[in-house]
């Protein structure tokens, strides 16, 4: 039989997530039964489009959020006519008709159209400068106004409004929402909810207009603001249309498909035309039309499940939706009900100090309705007996304080990934169940996440679940995921703390050494165990390890920091951030002088000096070494900058000389490794204008003394000092810093800055060592002070002046 | 024999000793820059100084084995194919190179 010839004819009318996720599951359940044909309207192959906020954001690029490569629809013989929408439906002679004038015959007609924007009928909307917040073609078009322009509009505090707005301010423009409602995102938060989360955004730099109602867009050739009902104006140069969403069902409407607010489909996602199917944002089901993306998936399986075989009998019986919102940072989750009806009770939880909000809306013993702002760590759960339909009552009074608690009181199994039925939902995104996953890593022997990624997409969209996907590997997998979660690389199963501990016992004094009597299973081990294992041999032998330059990152081996175009950036060190005339006039010459193009002001009050070629980097270093500036390390795992406020010295609120304090705290530890970057900051009184509740060891001066701070991070993960004790002296100050710098450079793992080393071990063990032990701390920081000896050369000085030292700047050879 | 090696095209880019094992160095050529990596069982190899991925600088990543891990994003390179480990996907052209009496030779090509 010649399957080719027999083959049906599947046109699919929409090439977004909804329809192309549908052809996906079909050829995983049959890959041969159709010849398929997708028309989608825009000019690009299916991508993702809930990830166009992150694009917006700058977290991604366009290139990143494709779902299906050209290729891959030449792989699966999936024909793509991208650009050319289907204008017409003949239902009599069952063809389509494109834009283009195309007819295509179909045998199944598969109609994923998805949603437009909801636009009010306002003056205006012409206008250059308006746009709506949907497509590639949109985002690409706010990213150019953001170039241009400085002043944005977002209509609607939706969900969608927003991340429009959020991506906006990201890219440097002053954005204004404009939200119909009182508080924002009402649909899925209560007036608490939506109260807190605009303190944050407004907080962060957005202005809202709440309450305000859209009249008219206006401006002369492009538009230049909105004018609100209540005749407030608000000034714009981009007004960006962020309603919402409905179902794009202008094409169905020329057939006499049945259509309410969507294309009206039955559980199998037939529509009223038992050869014609429809999913995702332009279906109506059950009298609901869904705008999320994990219905949109669910259907597809379902969808999939009938075309594949005649005698399918799944349905699809509608999703509880839960929403979360793609603003980093932003911790919310709301689903099923938002406020208690007649027959329902609240139960709420109002921290106002942390600016935690948790509601549960309770019905018959039963979860009704979750709303979390600030803390979200028990969504999961709760969505969980949502969904089921669990009785809560025996531990109603404690449900608000999360599973652990109520596991601790023994109320429920504590929380485990374990106990998830196989129907739980891990990935709501992609709308992967732990069954689908469980099963994956047991058929197909999977080991690492990026496999469990690559085989069922769990943990690949937004990546909030990945936590969970890890400790399913690890529970499913077992012993074969160990060694990803346990062993320092893939070249042992050993722990770092193990490793180190052999070092110190058994006197391994060089990497090969170390690789021999551990029996590394790469015999040059890695880029990810050599930089760690030289680190720690430096820590363990000070003065008698010899440094191995090429076990090092290349920022650390040529003592500057790449960039993305292969030159590197220069940064001296300012001791305290202080500096001179002297030294800025160097700077300028040496920038003159190399033709430097790019000169910045760091975080960390230093000066920046971007763009220098490798081959340039030792006459710079010699003609910074000549005014007297050595290396700031600001490319290394070390001790980068003290960072300082002016403190008594000048300033009328100072009570310490913190600027001489920092001087005195730089001198000390520069050119000290470390197992990742260490920062340093001095306030001169409790306003702590330099910022040391965010660094790794910071200090801040009062009347009485000094209070020292520990375990600070400004970075992705913020987080904020813990206090470790307050001492009286100058001296005491250089003590503490230099014992606890030593306790970390002994005992954290490489490539943990000191915040999540002190989650791991715990303030009170840092305190019991560095506080509370005053031997230990000045054994401590004697050690410290021994390893400084033999830190603290100029790496600039040795390479700038040393011909044997800089060749490795230049080429082997120049061949013409 | 060095001689006939020359005669083909082939030239001579430095000693051995100038390439740290585990380590690289670059020459430069019209055609771009080419990453010579010598690695510890003191094989030689030569590729484009380019990731396929988004084109870092390749002689300044860690060597490990017959690969090096590109400084901007951790590639991973096979450095006798030039082939991305999978699962990323990319090549960087390799180079002819021989070492003879400790000398490393490159073959150009024309263009470079």
């Amino acid at each position: 039989m010649n399957m080719i010839n027999k083959r049906e004819r599947l046109v699919v009318v929409g090439n977004g997530m909804a329809g192309m996720r549908t052809v996906e599951e079909l050829l995983k359940r049959d890959p041969l039964r159709y010849q398929i044909t997708v028309f989608g309207a825009e000019p690009h192959v299916n991508y993702d489009r809930i990830a166009l906020s992150s694009v917006l954001a700058g977290e991604k690029e366009i290139g990143q959020i494709t779902i299906h490569s050209l290729a891959w629809y030449g792989e699966n013989g999936v024909q793509l006519q991208a650009g050319d929408p289907i204008v017409a439906i003949d239902r009599e002679a069952k063809t389509v008709t494109s834009e283009s004038g195309r007819v295509e015959p179909y045998d199944k007609l598969l109609l994923a159209m998805g949603s437009k924007p909801i636009v009010p009928p306002i003056p205006g909307l012409e206008l250059p400068g308006v746009c709506a917040f949907r497509d590639i073609a949109d985002v690409e078009q706010m990213i150019a106004a953001s170039t241009e322009h400085r002043r944005a509009i977002v209509i609607g505090g939706g969900l969608l409004g927003l991340e429009a707005a959020n991506g906006l301010m990201k890219r440097g423009m002053a954005v204004a929402v404009v939200h119909l409602a009182e508080t924002l995102m009402e649909r899925q938060l209560d007036t608490a909810a939506g109260r807190l989360l605009q303190r944050e955004l407004t907080e962060r730099g957005l202005n809202f207009f709440t309450n305000g109602q859209t009249e008219e867009i206006f401006g002369e050739g492009r538009a230049e603001g909105v004018r609100l009902a209540d005749g407030r104006e608000v000034p714009g140069d981009l007004v960006c249309m962020a309603i919402g969403i409905r179902p794009a069902i202008e094409l169905a409407k020329t057939t006499d498909l049945d259509i309410n607010r969507g294309i009206v489909v039955h559980d199998d996602l037939r529509t009223s035309d038992p050869d014609i199917f429809a999913v995702g944002e332009c279906a109506e089901h059950r009298g609901k039309t869904y705008g999320l993306v994990a219905p949109l998936y669910e259907m597809a399986k379902i969808c999939a499940d009938h075309l594949a075989r005649d005698d399918a009998m799944s349905g699809y019986t509608g999703t509880i939706l839960f929403t979360k919102l793609k603003v980093t940072g932003v911790d919310l989750f709301s689903a099923g009900a938002l406020a208690a009806g007649e027959e329902s009770g609240e139960l709420t939880y109002n921290d106002t100090a942390r600016q935690v909000y948790k509601k549960l809306i309770v019905r018959d013993g039963k979860i009704d309705g979750v709303v979390l702002y600030g803390d979200v760590a028990d969504s999961s759960w709760y969505l969980d007996m949502l969904r089921s339909g669990e009785d809560i009552t025996p531990f109603q009074d404690a449900i608000l304080f999360g599973q652990s608690v109520v596991a601790a009181m023994g109320k429920v199994k504590p929380p485990s990934v374990g106990d998830f039925a196989d129907s739980y939902q891990i990935c709501g995104c992609n709308g992967v169940c732990k069954g689908t996953i469980t099963e994956a890593i047991a058929d197909k022997g999977l080991t690492t996440l990026e496999e469990v990624r690559l085989h069922t997409k769990a943990s690949a969209s937004c990546g909030s679940c990945t936590g969970l996907v890890e400790s399913l590997l690890a529970a499913t997998a077992g012993a074969a995921a160990k060694p990803k979660s346990q062993g320092m690389c893939r070249c042992t199963d050993l722990t770092h703390e193990a490793v180190r501990g052999r070092i110190v016992a058994e006197g391994l004094q060089t990497i090969p050494d170390v690789m021999r009597t551990l029996d590394w299973k790469n015999p040059d081990g890695c880029h990810s165990c050599r930089p760690a294992l030289n680190f720690y041999l430096l820590c363990a032998w000070p003065g008698d390890y010899r440094d191995d330059a090429q076990s090092r990152f290349i920022n650390e081996r040529a003592h500057a920091n790449i960039q993305k175009d292969g030159t590197f950036s220069v940064i001296p060190r300012m001791w305290g951030g202080v500096t001179n005339a002297k030294e800025l006039r160097a700077i300028a010459d040496v920038v003159d002088r190399y033709d430097i193009p790019s000169v910045k002001v760091t975080g960390g009050q230093r000066i920046d000096m971007l763009g220098v070629p490798k081959d340039q980097l030792p006459a710079v270093w010699r003609d910074l070494n000549a005014a007297g500036m050595v290396s700031g390390h600001a490319y290394g795992k070390a001790l980068r900058t003290v960072k300082t406020c002016v403190g008594s010295e000048w300033c009328r609120f100072g009570t310490q000389d913190s600027t001489g304090m920092g001087v005195a705290l730089e001198k000390m530890t520069w050119g000290s490794w470390h197992p990742h970057k260490v920062k340093l900051a001095v306030s001169g009184c409790p306003r702590n204008c330099a910022e040391s509740t965010i660094k790794d060891f910071g200090v801040i001066a009062v009347d009485s003394g000094w209070e020292l701070h520990v375990g600070g991070n400004g970075g992705i993960k913020l987080r904020g000092t813990d206090l470790l004790c307050k001492v009286d002296t100058h001296e005491e100050v250089l003590e503490y810093c230099g014992a606890f710098l030593q306790l970390y450079r002994e005992e954290a793992r490489y490539l943990d800055r000191t915040a999540p080393w002190i989650e791991r071990v715990g303030l009170d063990y840092v305190k019991s060592r560095i506080v509370e032990d005053e031997a230990g701390r000045k054994e401590l920081h004697a050690r410290f002070l021994h390893a400084q000896q033999f830190a603290q050369t100029d790496p600039w000085e040795e390479r700038a002046n040393s011909e044997a030292r800089s060749r490795e700047f230049h080429a082997l050879a120049q061949v013409a | 024999m060095a001689d006939g090696a020359m005669a083909a095209g082939w030239r001579d880019v430095g000693a051995l000793d100038e390439v740290p094992r585990l380590g690289s160095r670059t020459v430069t050529t019209p055609g771009g820059t080419v990453a010579v990596f010598r690695t510890k069982d003191d094989e030689v190899f030569a590729l484009e100084d380019r990731c396929p991925h988004k084109g870092g600088p390749l002689s300044q990543g860690i060597v490990h084995g017959h690969h090096v891990t590109c400084p901007l994003h951790n590639w991973l390179i096979d450095l006798k194919t030039g082939q991305a480990v999978a699962p990323d996907q990319g090549c960087a052209p390799t180079i002819p190179v021989q070492v003879l009496q400790e000398r490393i030779l490159l073959l150009l090509p024309a263009a470079m």
